[in-house]
């Protein structure tokens, strides 16, 4: 049997969770906890009614974790306040982006879900003064490199993460969802135009819905690494659900992604949430979002790439992994960066941080800042 | 599912199934599978837990997945621990494997366990109420906790203590006392009984060996306990004993810094710490001698028999 089915089940079907013997609990606390997803299980149980009914050993986890993200829910709460006091007077736009956004919106995408970092988008234009505020209330740079610095300021899509002096929270800026480098270009200013007020008084805006889910499936599809993959689906799955019944709203998404040149991440994105988490679409959507222009991979391709987000897309826990694992997961680290920088900028890139065994890593460290995954384990103060 | 008695086990049949597919242990209030290949986590297992029990069949919900695996550096032997896929730690000497087990088990319940409010402190009870012994490393809490559970009181944990927010009870989590350096001789004249586990030498902690929880911590480890004292330890060598009433708005302060996972809580945390010191007879103790420190401890259970 796959060993992940009763934890997609309960993604996908919660009151499922009822039923479990503490066997399926095994494997699905051991997944949970790979895919940062257990406070999410927690949540959807709750919601469920089936709280009562999860044995004790599996329960006190789901508890645990769900307190875990509580607290983080309410110091984001607080940090988005601070991030909006500090940039009321920027003069522009400044969007909240991901998980800070689902759980300030109150969407279903942001239940259980995990978010330590904070990323905003605002205008280019606005990047430098928008980092000079951010100074001035306590957020440095945490890049010290030189090469990083470059590599964020000019082949990037946002500045080197921020770290605030006191509370050592980290704030990404962006000043677009892909970078400066990548192969396709959606217009931040179509994006920031059409941003939504939050109603909490901060100031702050948050992406219209069709355009959240462009940037969660972008997210999702252009990343080199995936050890929050799976998370990535959820969210994407959960944002569907939560606008896809409203009259008008597939037909608004398909155009949306052609006019900002999203076709293709909105393909691959669709399609994989509706095999791993049989996310409902109407049946021609796919088909329509395959007929825009460059959309569709070709034939064998599609068929590759089915098997390589088949792999990376999984809960990340060895129990999971198969012997085309670690290809698919060397082939997604390179397809991510393909995608955002041309090939001579890649070569010495990868040359940088080590991956081609040419030289030593960076000193510094990983400019990735992708690589550091959530787990709760690593909270602990020992 | 067939649970055996680790002491009616023999030595080669648990070290058969640690390597192989591994074991199940029942260390309430958890369960934990382990796995290693490695021979000196086997006797440390079998010795050091030789009152629970163990089991091979899957079934159960196991709290963690731990393994202790061998692996050879520059032609000196390693060990390293895995939580699950994970790799918490830095590898150590291959002598040091049983010692990393329990530290590892020690992040485990300190990384996910945070439903309790967890104190990096020993506590044992005695007469319905516990004593809470929160201290710095150095401090002599062990040797003092070794010697009160020795002597009678029942041991809920030599490291944490683990609140429910709820009712602010005390979870037992009786696993071997962690022994350090000096205490080590101190305790083996003093309880020549009891056994000891492996010896780790040259560990950064300096010389670690684990002793064996009684059974009666074991027996009654479903058991919680009501606080019922807060006493800050320290081993002063020459020193007369001193039980001094600590200020209470101080000893939260102290609480708090000693907490794993207050901030989890957030205010709630503050509450339960707050309400703890408010209920509890709140000491700094200093000791030099341990048969003093007993009748020391046995004079405050009694009188709060009494009461």
């Amino acid at each position: 049997m796959n060993l992940a089915h009763d934890f997609l089940a309960a993604l996908r079907t919660p009151s499922l969770m009822g039923q479990f013997t503490p066997r399926q609990w095994d494997t699905v606390i051991r997944l949970a906890r790979a895919s940062d997803l257990t406070a999410r299980l927690a949540v959807l149980a709750r919601q469920a009614d089936v709280w009562a009914h999860i044995p004790e050993g599996p329960r006190r986890h789901l508890r645990a974790a769900e307190l875990m993200c509580e607290r983080q829910h309410v110091e984001l709460g607080y940090e988005v306040k601070e991030i909006g006091l500090a940039l009321s007077s920027l003069g522009g736009p400044v969007v909240l982006l991901k998980g800070a956004a689902y759980v300030r919106a109150g969407l279903a995408a942001g239940w259980g879900r995990a978010s330590s970092d904070v990323d905003i988008l605002v205008p280019r234009e606005l990047l430098q003064d928008a980092e000079s505020l951010l100074l001035l209330k306590g957020w440095t740079s945490s890049s010290k490199s030189a090469y990083d610095q470059r590599y964020y300021r000019e082949w990037m899509h946002e500045l080197p993460p921020m770290t605030h002096m006191k509370r050592g929270t980290v704030l990404d800026v962006h000043h677009a969802i892909l970078p400066l480098t990548a192969r396709l270009h959606p217009s931040s200013a179509q994006l920031l135009a059409a941003a939504l007020p939050f109603d909490d008084g901060t100031g702050l805006l948050h992406l219209q819905p069709v355009d959240m889910v462009l940037h969660s499936a972008t997210h999702l599809v252009h990343e080199g690494e995936f050890e929050q993959g799976l998370r990535g689906l959820v969210d994407l799955d959960s944002l569907l659900g939560e606008w896809s019944a409203q009259p008008g709203f597939w037909a608004e998404l398909v155009a949306r992604a052609d006019a900002l040149g999203l076709a293709r991440p909105l393909f691959h994105a669709l399609r994989q949430v509706h095999r791993h988490l049989g996310t409902h679409m109407p049946e021609e959507v796919l088909a329509d979002v395959a007929a825009l222009p460059g959309a569709r991979p070709g034939r064998w391709a599609l068929w590759w790439m089915d098997a390589m987000w088949a792999r990376v897309l999984r809960a990340h826990h060895p129990m999971l992994n198969d012997r085309w694992t670690g290809v698919a997961r060397e082939f997604m680290y390179l397809r991510g960066h393909w995608l955002r920088m041309p090939p001579g900028l890649l070569l010495r890139h990868l040359a940088r941080k080590g991956w081609l065994g040419l030289t030593r890593p960076d000193a510094s460290g990983e400019a990735s800042k992708d690589s550091a995954a959530d787990q709760p384990g690593q909270h602990t103060q020992t | 599912m067939k649970r055996r008695l680790i002491a009616d086990t023999p030595l080669h049949t648990l070290q058969a199934q640690l390597a192989s597919a591994g074991v199940f242990v029942a260390m309430p209030p958890f369960v934990v599978h382990i796995r290693s290949g490695i021979a000196v986590v086997a006797e440390g297992l079998h010795r050091m837990y030789a009152g629970q029990h163990w089991w091979a069949e899957e079934g159960e919900f196991a709290d963690f997945r731990v393994e202790v695996r061998a692996r050879r550096r520059w032609l000196r032997p390693m060990c390293e621990f895995q939580a699950d896929g994970l790799q918490p730690f830095t590898p150590l000497a291959l002598g040091e494997a049983f010692a990393m087990l329990e530290w590892g088990l020690n992040w485990c319940i300190t990384g996910y366990c945070h439903h309790w409010l967890a104190l990096h402190a020993a506590v044992l009870e005695r007469g319905g109420r516990a004593v809470i012994l929160p201290a710095p490393p150095g401090s002599g809490k062990s040797t003092l906790c070794a010697s009160l559970m020795a002597h009678g009181w029942r041991l809920l944990s030599d490291e944490l203590a683990l609140i429910d927010p709820s009712t602010g009870l005390l979870t037992p989590c009786p696993r071997p006392i962690s022994l350090k350096n000096a205490s080590i001789d101190i305790l083996r004249q003093r309880l020549p009984h009891v056994p000891m586990g492996p010896v780790a030498h040259d560990t950064l902690k300096g010389t670690v060996c684990h002793l064996q929880v009684n059974a009666d911590s074991l027996a009654r480890a479903a058991e919680p306990a009501m606080p019922g004292w807060v006493i800050f330890p320290r081993y002063q060598s020459g020193a007369p004993l001193s039980l001094q009433p600590r200020g209470k708005a101080e000893a939260l302060l102290e609480l708090q810094r000693n907490a794993f996972n207050r901030h989890v809580h957030g205010h709630r945390g503050f509450e339960v710490l707050a309400d703890l010191v408010t209920r509890t007879g709140v000491y700094d103790f200093t000791y030099s001698q341990i048969d003093e420190a007993l009748a020391c401890f046995d004079a405050l259970a009694a009188e709060q028999g009494a009461a």
